[in-house]
């Protein structure tokens, strides 16, 4: 039942993103809030999915790749609704339709199966770590959404060549604001998230900290992060470097996030 | 009853020609009396502005008409038609409603979506309304011409990119900063658009405007103008820090703003965005500062295209808008069908037999103990009194139909015995469904 579902969530989101695409192309209001709307239907989709496949497990979804992928792209849209909500940004949906439906066509090539969870692993802490992890990474897929907003707009503005998306992107101001904004709500919930994995890992391994290629990866994404609040806080990092910079941040995290599943490392053995 | 419309444009005539058959606004009462004296004309308008003279009327016969109204523009201005008719266009019916919808909108003029025609039409209204040539018909066309037009403004983004220099650069500001409010704004040198440019920019927030130019005399002066803040030619490179948006426009010969020193400032700035706004000839500001991450620098040729840009974005928005205009010109002649006789007629003895039933009713439930007889009589005697009321409206409303004024009292007679609340709920109940 819930893979019916994913796959109806899939298709809506693939709707959307003909639909935006759309928009882009020829700037009609009216075309953008059918997009809207599909989008949210989406979302209402995505939720039903997830409590579904929640309810068909016995435990939370977010166990192995395909559940925590579903996650990720859920909490994505989830994000944009609320920025939607706050500011009057049409034009968003067209960057965050195509980014949800990526995550779920790769997790659609993932086993979907529902597995057990080991009973070492069959604790409150899986739904704790595993969510503020992957509302931490949304996040981050948002300040890098913001980013390459921003670089198409700088783009226009440079170049001295308006005309397309230029009409339709808001102001750099704004586009700098909010992938400020997402970052500084992503960076506390990494943070909390390798506190309560730490945590975690010291009640089924025994130890808090054991290098392993997950941790270690996620120590990097976080000083990564860190230096980039740094630089914006103290520095004065703004504009298009704080936007290439969470480009690659980004960039860097979801590359670590396939080696370490591909080469099938570590402990996390969850993720397999 | 006709609608019919003939006129020129900066499409059709040169200018020469527009200026000799305009219609100054001053003593436009005795042309539109003129138009109106001749038998075949019942209503007029006329629109005259420097791009176009369209002289509107209502018409018994479209043939006749146009060639009365064509024989009123050569015959007021002394232009011999021959020489005028090539320049002239003629709509009528449906079509000349569609052309003053579009008219009214911005979509027939020069600069597409510019606003000031509206105003232009609704003065030209005004005038015939003043002069008492302009009736039923017109009045209704007109109206539903204004609410069009506002329609399109607020539907479609037709009127919202800039097409002036001044503009588009405070446009641009917009898209670099979002909002201009807080922010500080330096004129360099003296000039109109500059002026201009810093008109704009404080109307739409920006909180300071400092003013340098070569004598400090002059600074003082335009900064009075607009309550800025008048500096010293020879420090302004000292507020630069500060500023978010510099305008130049000195005659200086060679760039007086450097690359080597923007990059100073914006470190001092912490990278907050620069605007550079480089409207002399030749450039005072070295091109190559663009290059400098957050540095934006426009000079008059990419503000031109920019404008450029934003006209084709307009043409795109045009296209939306003449949809609203089909789906109104529906709407807008679905009412004139309804001042047709016969279906008011109709309308008209419909209501008042609805009326009739249903009180009749009303008043046989509440009595006992009448026959069969005592009923019918009643019923007759009702109806009797209905068709003696109609009988009157309906022979006037019939006779009056042919005449001149039939439109107004079939109008009146809807509006009177409130016939179109009733169709038109009806009509809506049917679009929604």
């Amino acid at each position: 039942m819930n893979i019916t579902l994913f796959y109806i969530t899939a298709a809506l989101y693939l709707s959307a993103t003909f639909i935006t695409t759309a928009y882009l192309i020829v700037h009609n209001d009216k075309i953008i809030a059918v997009a809207n709307k599909t989008i949210l239907a989406g979302f209402v989709f995505h939720t039903i999915t997830m409590i579904s496949r929640w309810v068909e497990a016995g435990r939370p979804p977010f166990a192995d790749l395909h559940e925590a992928l579903t996650l990720f792209s859920w909490m994505l849209v989830a994000i944009y609704l609320l920025i939607r909500f706050r500011y009057r940004l049409a034009v968003l949906g067209a960057f965050v339709a195509p980014f949800a439906l990526l995550l779920l066509i790769t997790a659609s090539f993932l086993p979907k199966e529902i597995i057990p969870l080991a009973p070492s692993l069959a604790s409150w802490w899986l739904p704790i770590h595993v969510g503020l992890a992957f509302l931490g990474n949304a996040f981050f897929a948002m300040t890098f959404i913001f980013g390459i907003m921003y670089l198409i707009q700088e783009r226009y503005l440079k170049s001295k060549k308006v005309g397309g998306l230029y009409f339709l992107l808001p102001s750099l101001d704004i586009l700098d604001e909010l992938g400020y904004k997402c970052l500084t709500y992503g960076f506390p919930l990494l943070t909390l998230a390798m506190i309560t994995g730490a945590i975690w890992a010291e009640y089924v391994w025994g130890s808090y900290w054991s290098w392993e290629p997950r941790q270690t990866w996620s120590l990097i994404t976080w000083f990564l992060y860190a230096a980039l609040l740094h630089g914006r806080l103290t520095v004065g990092w703004r504009g298009r470097k704080a936007a290439v910079y969470s480009i690659i941040g980004f960039l860097i995290l979801i590359s670590s996030f396939a080696v370490i599943k591909i080469f099938s490392w570590g402990t996390h053995a969850v993720f397999r | 009853m006709n609608l019919i419309i003939v006129g020129l444009s900066h499409k059709t005539a040169p200018v020469d020609i527009r200026e000799r058959l305009s219609f100054p606004a001053q003593t436009i009462g005795e042309p539109l009396n003129r138009l109106c004296a001749s038998y075949e004309i019942n209503e007029g308008v006329i629109i005259s502005t420097c791009n176009r003279v369209e002289v509107f009327a209502v018409t018994r016969d479209i043939e006749k008409g146009l060639w009365q109204v064509k024989k009123f523009l050569s015959d007021y201005h002394n232009i011999p038609l021959e020489g005028l008719d090539e320049h002239l266009y003629t709509y009528t019916s449906e079509d000349a409603v569609k052309h003053l919808f579009r008219v009214c909108s911005g979509l027939d003029s020069m600069v597409i979506g510019e606003p000031q025609i509206l105003g232009q039409v609704k003065d030209a209204y005004g005038y015939a309304l003043q002069h008492k040539t302009a009736g039923v018909i017109m009045n209704k066309l007109f109206h539903k011409a204004f609410s069009v037009a506002k329609r399109i403004r607020t539907e479609t983004k037709i009127g919202s990119s800039a097409v002036s220099i001044s503009y588009a650069a405070v446009e641009l500001a917009k898209k670099i900063f979002g909002t201009l409010e807080g922010k500080i704004a330096m004129l360099i040198g003296a000039g109109e658009m500059a002026e201009l440019a810093a008109r704009h920019l404080l109307s739409n927030g920006v909180q300071e405007i400092l003013v340098a130019n070569r004598t400090y005399e002059r600074a003082i002066e335009m900064a009075k103008g607009f309550n800025g803040t008048p500096i010293m030619f020879r420090e302004f490179s000292h507020h630069l820090k500060k500023v978010d948006i510099v305008i130049a426009s000195t005659a200086a010969p060679k760039f007086i703003i450097h690359p080597e020193q923007i990059q100073e400032v914006i470190k001092e700035r912490k990278n907050r965005s620069m605007f550079f706004i480089d409207i002399s000839v030749p450039r005072n500001i070295d091109p190559l500062i663009n290059n400098i991450d957050n540095i934006y620098l426009y000079n008059v040729d990419d503000l031109q295209n920019v404008i450029e840009a934003n006209l084709k974005e307009r043409v795109k928005e045009a296209k939306e808008a003449e949809a609203i205009i089909g789906e109104e010109i529906e709407k807008f002649y679905r009412w004139v069908k309804s001042l047709d006789v016969v279906p008011t007629i109709v309308a008209l003895k419909k209501k008042l037999e609805d009326i009739r039933k249903g009180e009749v009713e009303k008043a046989l439930s509440g009595m006992n103990g009448l026959q069969e007889k005592d009923i019918q009589t009643i019923d007759a005697m009702t109806k009797a009194i209905i068709n003696k009321v109609v009988h009157a409206p309906v022979t006037h409303l019939k006779t009056e139909a042919n005449k001149v004024e039939g439109d107004f009292y079939i109008d009146a007679a809807r509006r009177l015995f409130d016939l179109d609340t009733e169709e038109g709920g009806g009509a809506k109940k049917a679009e929604e469904g």
